[in-house]
């Protein structure tokens, strides 16, 4: 078998007994293999474990066993070629709009010049020109979160993981920061990990969609999205999508019903 | 306002002896008096250096103390009973005992001040940095930064407003020792004409001296907030 992008191999986690509790399983065995260019969504009930599994990737958690391969090489800590965008707005408040996006560059010691480029196209990217030098608290979340995108992206990472990144956005806002990352997306096709509890989104966004089940998270369908690339947000009314979001509401519905 | 209306009218109107209240004209006077015959210039001069100078030494040890507390948990762990324990001693109650090691020259005056300021600034700034959001240090982790490089370029900046306010506070408390310190056994500064003058029951020189240090608190807690304008403006609301 050739080297996937990402393979999560029998990856398990157990926290540990708070005091006068029990252990609590948040995810039992769970073997994912993610191809190069694939853009892969995460679908599950609010606390299946579906952030847990995203931060064992990105390093920031470890498995109780198991281990997660990003092209062939065993995670052992958070590093610069997995970029996560999280749900909290986590852009450094001290730094503009620039700085943020250059902060991975400058970790790397890249020269100035060539920060300044790469800086200025992926503000181009996420429409944010003439904001360079704003702060994050003067802009809005869908803003903020755009630069988040584009920080994740500057540093060029091998994978791109999203942890509900438009959660804390209405309604209209989501939809347009979906459009703008499938745009982005479709142009270089990174491969993407992106968790979320929204139907709709997972299947707009997604290649290829993973349900999970309601906790102890493990992976309950691996369902396919063929839908052709570009695509438009007229998409969301058409048959095909509409066959798609009754199937993954199925499945999701279950698992919710256990939790509520 | 509603202060000297009522402190000239216990004065003026002959409520309070002269003895123990002077007028708010009288105060004025001997202040002048101060200024121009008796060299106060120079106490205040030296206050101000003793404080300056006591605070910045307690500042250069305790920040980065306070940081390394704040980052890692082995220091904090290492130092903070200590301080914690160290914090409760008060900076007064060394001044006998610093005059038996430094004698009443500048270092004792600068040793209560530091023994005043430091442990607070430590463990105040131990405090601010091991506040710092758990996800911006996360989300530097994910954009490649190292260990070293969270403290400098996340815990560090973060926290930087804050310790600045921190700085503020304590430069306030440091005033009060200044003054403690130069009661007791001293030939010069603010504190040290105050005592002169409760020997020759001169109030208006007491009172006039108290007022300058509180004129200068409040010119240095005014420099201070705007200097924090100036260097943090993406932390105001």
């Amino acid at each position: 078998m050739s080297t996937a992008a990402v393979n999560i191999a029998g990856v398990e986690r157990i926290f540990p007994a708070q005091a006068g509790g029990s252990p609590v399983t948040a995810l039992t065995p769970i073997d994912i293999h993610v191809k190069e260019n694939d853009f892969v969504t995460i679908l599950g009930p609010s606390g299946c474990g579906k952030s847990t599994l995203l931060r064992i990737v990105a390093g920031l958690d470890e498995p109780t066993n198991g281990l997660v391969e990003i092209r062939g090489d065993v995670v052992v800590g958070p590093g610069a070629d997995r970029g996560m965008v999280f749900q909290s707005y986590t852009l450094f408040p001290w730094l503009t709009v620039e700085r943020n996006i250059e902060f991975g560059l400058r970790e790397k010691g890249m020269p100035a010049g060539e920060r300044r480029d790469i800086v200025r196209d992926y503000i181009a990217k996420i429409g944010l020109t003439g904001f360079e030098n704003h702060y994050p608290k003067q802009l809005s979340g869908g803003m903020q979160q755009r630069v988040a995108i584009a920080r994740a992206l500057a540093n060029d990472p091998a994978i791109l993981l999203l942890d509900e990144p438009f959660g804390a956005l209405d309604h209209q806002t989501r939809g347009l920061m979906q459009e703008l990352l499938l745009n982005i997306w479709e142009a270089d096709r990174k491969t993407v990990l992106f968790v979320t509890h929204d139907i709709e989104e997972a299947i707009f966004l997604g290649s290829r969609c993973l349900v999970m089940s309601a906790r102890p998270g493990r992976i309950k369908a691996d369902i396919s999205i063929p839908l052709p690339h570009p695509r438009h947000y007229r998409m969301k009314a058409e048959p095909g999508f509409l066959d798609l979001k009754v199937r993954l509401t199925d499945e999701i519905r279950e698992e919710a019903m256990k939790v509520a | 306002m509603l202060f000297v209306a009522g402190w000239s009218l216990a004065t003026y109107g002959g409520y309070v002896s002269p003895i123990f209240l002077a007028s708010p004209t009288r105060m004025i006077e001997e202040g002048w008096l101060l200024l121009t015959r008796f060299g106060f210039m120079h106490d205040i001069g030296m206050t101000i250096w003793r404080v300056v100078g006591g605070f910045v030494l307690a500042a250069i040890v305790a920040v980065p103390l306070g940081i390394a507390m704040g980052a890692w948990k082995t220091v904090e762990a290492f130092f903070e009973p200590f301080v914690s324990f160290a914090r409760y001693l008060p900076a007064s109650a060394f001044i006998p005992l610093l005059i038996l090691w430094a004698g009443i020259g500048e270092a004792q005056k600068l040793l209560v001040i530091f023994i005043g300021s430091v442990f607070q600034i430590i463990l105040m700034v131990a405090v601010t940095v091991g506040q710092t959001r758990r996800d911006l240090v996360e989300a530097a982790y994910t954009l490649g930064s190292s260990d070293a490089s969270v403290v400098w370029r996340v815990l560090l900046p973060a926290s930087a407003p804050q310790i600045a306010e921190t700085l503020r506070l304590v430069l306030g408390w440091a005033w009060t020792y200044v003054i403690v310190a130069e009661l007791i056994g001293s030939s010069s500064g603010i504190g040290h004409m105050i005592v002169d003058s409760q020997a020759l029951l001169n109030t208006g020189q007491i009172i006039f001296g108290i007022i300058v240090i509180g004129l200068i608190g409040l010119v240095s807690d005014f420099l201070f907030k705007a200097a924090n304008r100036r260097l943090f403006p993406w932390s105001l609301a």
